[in-house]
């Protein structure tokens, strides 16, 4: 390599870097924000460029103290029920949805039968209202079955809107899969059923993934339907919680800030747990190519 | 080693006279007797849309069997009836003499090696290659010692724990293989398994197949839209064209005696010259006329329907084509347009009439270094070589 060209790709290195840290500061300084408001003292920071406390007397984590009741048996232990109402909450819906949408795309890509147009029609027409259009009849549906302010009607709501979305990622992903994969196994001696079970549904795992995580996250953030469904205080979700900060007259932003960290995690951990599979294509290899 | 791996399994055997049975269309449908894999008036349509209309098919115990045909033709749907992968209209198929026309694919005892390999993307190469062992529920060690015998055979030892996608495409193929024979099945049955493989892999696969298939000694059913594979592999030929067996038989004969224009045209590259002409009776010799032709015709060969005047297709394979020196007979001229030098041989390209179709000559590599675009060449052809085809019918003459 010669010393001008040497030159060239430092001199490209070095903007490379440039842009990245340009793209890393303006994607990281809200969250330097979020952070630092959580850690600075009830009456907050002034407001400065560069959002970063100014010697450790700054810092503090009451905030963290505050919303999780640190110190109060009482309201650490409703934090804490909060918190695992959010946890049951978005789990159990993800998976219901996975659990309802699997089979469902399956069938909707592998087999021809009446009402399947209409009835991926009618799918996609649900996915064009938003849940709130629909908070009033919920509330009247979940309060004749008697299951306002619970969890288990909190998860109804969530798996119904949920799936048909599910659905219809699912059944591109087994549309994905070639069908000779499933025919191989049933010459080599599967059912049917075998088939979709030992072969096409780990062929899908990847996508299956990505949907379960998607249907964790808009449960586990959404807000709306969960303030109109839930009045106790003990059946709050973490996003209620989190908005009981925003008071109408003033709003403790350290606590906010506080909570939308508390909340982000465990959103980032389940991110960091799933990236293998999120990245890996795993039907890469099974066929041609 | 073979014997070790069929005897189980063997249970019907080739006496050598069931590759005459005809099919009587009357009776639908008999199946006959000692073949390994026979169907019997098969018919299949998807939609409007006729695919197979009414197709034989008999492979005796052993035998290599390769349907051929251009796309559409129904080669790979025959395949898919027999492996149970769709379900006839019509018409029945037995495997190793037992009725297998209703039943799923598992229940058939067949293994399969698709175009796409089709290999489980999540499980290693020895699970991939266990998988169908493990449904059937075969003893770990049984499991272990075919892994073990096909692994070898194929060269798959060092593999076994690998996945699919860190395989080649030739791994890949060979694992394919490899799952088929640790079944050993009463038939293996093969999908264009090598159309995914560059030319020169393609080539040693070939070869592969057909060593394997001798040491197994397995009945092999085999589609293919290529015809040297056809050629070289089969043992026993099925030309399909439009949902019919055109023409079947070994491989050879095929291509020496083709019973149709479409099977003349198909086998055979570059393909047969087919010129329009007329027969002519001259002094008690026969002579083929037209498009620039004139050869004489081996009457001993077409003893009966050489009528003078008759309307008829001349076809010559280039490879039955030579530059005419001396005092060779020539049949034609033919004015250059391109010479194609292989090396070993060598195509010359060109017209025998202003207005004719495009022919094409074999020429010795020696002569394709005289032979100049442009120039007029005289082209031979032994009598013998000359292949007639009724104008109207397009089926050879007898």
């Amino acid at each position: 390599m010669s010393a001008r060209s040497k030159r060239g790709s430092a001199l490209e290195a070095v903007l490379v870097h440039a842009l990245l840290l340009v793209a890393v500061v303006y994607a990281l300084y809200p969250v330097l924000w979020v952070v630092t408001l959580a850690l600075s003292k009830a009456g907050g920071i002034e407001p400065r460029v560069i959002p970063v406390p100014h010697g450790a007397d700054e810092i503090t984590l009451d905030n963290f103290r505050l919303v999780t009741g640190a110190g109060d048996p009482e309201r650490s232990w409703l934090f804490a029920r909060q918190l695992v109402n959010s946890l049951v909450v978005s789990f159990a819906t993800a998976a219901t949805a996975v659990a309802i949408a699997t089979p469902a795309a399956y069938a909707l890509a592998r087999f021809e039968f009446v009402g399947k147009r209409s009835g991926l029609r009618g799918m996609l027409l649900t996915q064009m209202f938003p849940g709130v259009a629909s908070a009033v009849p919920l509330y009247l549906i979940l309060d004749a079955l008697h299951l306002l302010d619970t969890r288990s009607g909190l998860v109804l709501v969530y798996a119904a809107t949920a799936v048909p979305f599910a659905v219809f990622q699912l059944r591109g992903a087994f549309l994905a899969i070639p069908v000779d994969l499933e025919e191989a196994a049933m010459v080599d001696g599967a059912t049917r059923t075998q088939a979709f079970l030992k072969v096409a549904l780990p062929a899908a795992r990847p996508a299956i993934a990505v949907t379960a995580l998607f249907a964790f996250m808009s449960a586990w953030n959404e807000f709306i339907l969960a303030a109109t469904l839930l009045g106790r205080e003990s059946a709050f979700t973490l996003p209620v919680v989190l908005q009981s900060y925003v008071g109408e007259y003033s709003t403790q932003w350290g606590a906010f800030a506080a909570g939308a960290i508390l909340v982000s995690v465990p959103v980032m951990v389940l991110f960091y747990v799933a990236q293998r599979q999120l990245l890996s294509g795993l039907t890469a290899g099974g066929v041609k190519g | 080693m073979s014997e070790a791996i069929h005897a189980a399994s063997r249970t019907a055997t080739n006496d050598g006279t069931s590759a005459s049975v005809e099919s009587s269309d009357t009776s639908l449908p008999e199946v006959p007797r000692a073949m390994r894999c026979a169907a019997r008036g098969i018919k299949k349509a998807f939609g409007a849309t006729p695919i197979l209309r009414g197709v034989d098919l008999e492979i005796p115990e052993g035998t290599f069997a390769v349907l051929v045909g251009p796309s559409g033709c129904g080669k790979s749907t025959l395949l898919r009836l027999v492996a149970g992968l769709e379900e006839a209209d019509e018409g029945a198929i037995t495997l190793a003499d037992r009725d297998v026309t209703h039943l799923p694919p598992r229940d058939r005892d067949v293994a399969m090696v698709f175009q796409s390999y089709a290999l489980y993307p999540h499980l290693t190469v020895r699970d991939n290659l266990a998988f169908g062992l493990k449904l059937r529920g075969t003893s770990t060690a049984e499991i272990d010692e075919r892994i073990e015998e096909a692994s070898a055979m194929l060269g798959l030892a060092k593999l076994l724990d690998r996945l699919p996608k860190q395989l080649s495409g030739g791994q890949r193929q060979r694992v394919a293989m490899g799952r088929a024979i640790v079944r050993r099945p009463t038939i293996f049955l093969f999908d264009e398994p090598l159309s995914n493989l560059d030319a020169a892999l393609r080539a040693e696969v070939r070869v592969e197949i057909r060593r394997l298939h001798d040491r197994l000694g397995a009945t092999t059913l085999y589609v293919t839209h290529d015809q040297v594979e056809a050629m070289t592999l089969a043992d026993s030929l099925w030309v399909l064209n439009g949902g019919l067996v055109e023409q079947k038989g070994p491989p050879l004969e095929i291509y020496e005696r083709p019973r149709t224009k479409f099977v003349a045209t198909f086998l055979g590259s570059p393909q047969m010259n087919l010129l329009s002409g007329r027969l002519v009776k001259e002094g008690g010799l026969v002579f083929a006329e037209g498009g620039g032709v004139r050869s004489r015709v081996d009457d001993e060969r077409f003893r009966s329907e050489l009528d003078d005047g008759r309307e008829v297709t001349i076809g010559v394979r280039p490879h039955d084509m030579f530059l005419a020196k001396g005092d060779a007979p020539k049949i034609a001229e033919l004015k250059v347009e391109i010479v194609e030098a292989l090396g070993s041989e060598a195509f010359a390209h060109g017209w025998l009439t202003s207005s004719g179709p495009t022919v094409i000559a074999r020429l010795d590599a020696a002569d394709a270094r005289t032979v100049k675009p442009g120039s007029v060449i005289p082209l031979g052809a032994a009598p013998t070589s000359i292949h007639l085809f009724d104008a109207a019918t397009d089926r050879a003459l007898a």
